[in-house]
């Protein structure tokens, strides 16, 4: 009951503050999931772990030059620190032979250490008002001020308009650099804009979730809504409502439990969301792939035993004796026992008291396996030279896959063979 | 002795951290030991937790244990959801980082154990934990877990220097002939995890990950030859932790900041200069 009047409180509106930091947070990590996803169909997710540790430097330069804790300032600093780190690794990547993985982290942990010294710095001169530097490095989302909240939803929102905006120029970017500068896009000037965004996206969801968790906020989003779609807009879509459901959901969990702190939750629900996104996905999900793979594994069995039968029984015949085909060894008996029954189910055959009984069907589905490899054997002898010794084991993989569009391009390609490399007859229809 | 103390410290993590270093930045994996090293913290926590104590086996246990971990974790977004592999690396070790982080707030707060802790360390306060090992010499307790992890890795560097080399360098190679490629893989990776857990109590994560990626990063822009790369790379770890700590003591400042910090100045100084020597090279052989 107690968990139903907090979501009633929090949704009422009554608790001001909290629901007005919870769209806040939500708002954040929205933005922060769009603009992720161009990080990451970039290949450069780690990036964003590179800027929010580097933006440290630059908010304690802004905070020993004014010597106020305001948040605009904090947030100039950073962006010039965060865009500073983003050039120092393009450039030594560009003039040296270190790998991109090397200069990242030597990168992030300079930058860190750097920002570390001027805390301490700051810490042992004195200064009372330091206290608040402490949300840059562990993030302070659920005791946001509402101004701060007003401030960095404004910018998130300005940054979701700019992305809407040179969509089609950062989208193309993302995937092709190379096409988009041939048809007349400045690809400087797009990419040095969409790091302006990730830098200030940082910038605002560091003081959120703190360092560390910052890269998630930019990289999580964007991985699952890639297992959802294949298509741009509807994976930023995607991305920013994990991001702005995960933001919301994290305050409130944060809000509900004594001494839950918000960041975290906001990282363990959005890797919740996106680790459900990578098993359940349509199409590139792993439980599509693996039932994918199944479903081909049982194709491949059904076909070879069919093939098998129908070869055994001799020309015009469709029943052999069980024990025939048992004696192959090409099978665990057990194993054969299954293909068997699940062929009999699908009325490709029956079972009679040790004798099996090709049907039609199972006899045109025969033929059509062994018509595919034979063609097969055929089109390699005949296009790729191969002997004639050497095009079985080919043959015998891709039967199972050629389609009867394949097939019928391959007769005509042929000329309507009548017998293979090996002298058999190929079995028409 | 205080100084002295300090600066064995950091040195042995230096030395830890670029033999280690150099085996991951030449398999492009430098970016795995910084996940690895924020990773260990639920593992940290747990034993903690069970065993009621910190700088004891079961929490290096704990930790090594997380590290492995999250290890196996990139290993199956990667191989089984067939992920990026950088987007693997940052979701595994922020959710990993972000479990830890609320199971401490949850359930830890009289421990001694706080997110500052994990990300730079209290190598200012390393000879609180004095304590007499043998023949009259006095060593912090962390300095000597860390010498054991020392003559451990230099041990089994040498011992598996050959197998380490060729999957490093030659993976296609090495698999065709029959080495256990993956064998080495965890065989590097267990080091790793040893080495980001003993360190992170004394040093801090930051500081790791810097001796992780500085000292062999500026090593190798000085050689080709990966052994002397390896040396090198101790030495410049040592050097920086001499540097960095007396710039700490001379400015007032965190330790384990100065010295990322004069990781930072070295690695500069020595990429200008090979640049500039590199730029005078190719005028003169044009």
């Amino acid at each position: 009951m107690e968990f139903w009047g907090h979501i009633t409180t929090f949704f009422s509106a009554e608790n001001y503050t909290l629901f007005v930091v919870g769209i806040g947070s939500g708002i954040l990590c929205f933005a922060s999931g769009v603009v992720g996803t161009f990080t990451y169909l970039r290949k450069r997710a780690l990036i964003g772990d590179v800027i929010s540790h580097s933006v440290l430097p630059g908010v304690a330069i802004a905070f020993m030059l004014t010597g106020v804790k305001n948040p605009v300032y904090f947030l100039i600093g950073a962006v010039i620190s965060g865009l500073l780190a983003i050039w120092i690794v393009d450039y030594v990547q560009a003039k040296s032979k270190l790998k991109p993985d090397a200069i990242l982290a030597l990168t992030l942990s300079v930058f860190f250490g750097l920002g570390i010294v001027l805390l301490t710095k700051i810490q042992h001169s004195g200064n009372d008002a330091q206290s608040g530097l402490d949300s840059f490095l562990f993030g302070k989302a659920a005791s946001m001020s509402i101004a701060d909240v007003q401030l960095f939803s404004i910018i998130a929102v300005i940054n979701i308009a700019c992305i809407l905006f040179f969509l089609r120029g950062f989208s193309l970017v993302s995937f092709d650099e190379n096409y988009a500068r041939g048809i007349g896009f400045n690809v400087n000037f797009l990419k040095s804009f969409l790091a302006l965004l990730t830098v200030l996206t940082v910038a605002i969801g560091v003081q959120a979730v703190g360092v560390v968790l910052m890269a998630a906020l930019l990289i999580t989003p964007a991985a699952g809504a890639r297992f959802l779609t294949n298509s741009i807009r509807r994976m930023l879509l995607y991305a920013g409502l994990f991001g702005f459901l995960s933001g919301v959901i994290g305050v409130f969990i944060s809000y509900s439990g004594t001494g839950m702190p918000t960041g975290p939750w906001i990282v363990v629900v959005l890797s919740l969301f996106t680790i459900t996104a990578i098993m359940l996905g349509k199409q590139r999900g792993v439980i599509a792939r693996i039932k994918l793979r199944k479903g081909n594994h049982i194709k491949i069995n059904n076909e070879n035993v069919l093939k098998d039968i129908y070869k055994l029984a001799d020309d015009g015949q469709k029943t052999i004796e069980t024990s025939i085909l048992l004696q192959q060894e090409k099978y665990a008996t057990s194993e054969l026992k299954a293909i068997l029954n699940r062929l009999e189910k699908q009325d490709y055959l029956d079972q009679v008291r040790g004798f099996i009984i090709l049907s039609d069907r199972g006899r045109i589905a025969a033929r059509e396996v062994i018509r595919k490899h034979r063609l097969w054997e055929i089109y390699l002898s005949k296009y790729f030279q191969m002997q004639e010794d050497h095009v079985h084991d080919d043959a015998e993989g891709i039967e199972h896959v050629i389609t009867p569009e394949i097939e019928k391009h391959l007769i005509k390609l042929l000329e309507r063979p009548e017998i293979d490399p090996h002298q058999s007859e190929i079995p028409y229809e | 002795m205080n100084d002295f103390y300090t600066i064995l410290t950091a040195s042995l993590v230096a030395i830890n951290c670029a033999l280690m270093g150099g085996f991951l930045m030449m398999r492009k994996m430098v970016m795995i030991g910084d996940a690895i090293s924020h990773a260990v913290l639920p593992g940290i926590f747990v034993a903690y937790y069970i065993s009621g104590s910190t700088a004891s086996l079961p929490i290096l246990a704990g930790a090594a244990f997380s590290g492995i971990l999250a290890t196996l974790m990139i290993e199956w977004f990667t191989k089984k959801a067939r992920l990026q592999s950088d987007a693997a690396i940052g979701i595994s070790y922020t959710l990993l980082f972000a479990i830890g982080i609320i199971l401490i707030s949850k359930w830890g707060q009289n421990a001694d154990l706080d997110q500052q802790c994990v990300l730079y360390g209290e190598i200012e306060q390393i000879s609180f934990w004095l304590q007499p090992i043998a023949f009259g010499i006095v060593l912090p307790k962390q300095t000597v877990i860390l010498l054991a992890v020392a003559v451990l890795l230099i041990g089994a560097v040498i011992w598996g220097y050959k197998g380490l080399f060729i999957t490093t360098f030659d993976p296609d190679f090495a698999l065709s002939t029959g080495v256990a490629v993956t064998f080495w893989h965890y065989f590097l990776m267990s080091g790793v995890s040893l080495t980001t857990v003993v360190s992170f109590e004394s040093v801090g994560a930051i500081l790791v990950i810097a001796f992780l990626s500085g000292p062999p990063a500026i090593a190798y822009l000085l050689t080709e030859d990966f052994k002397k790369m390896l040396i090198l790379a101790c030495l410049v770890g040592i050097l920086c932790s001499i540097g960095g700590y007396y710039t700490a003591k001379w400015l007032d400042v965190s330790v384990a900041g100065a010295i990322s910090t004069f990781i930072g100045l070295v690695f500069m100084i020595v990429f200008i200069g090979t640049s500039v020597l590199k730029r005078k090279v190719d005028v003169i052989s044009t």
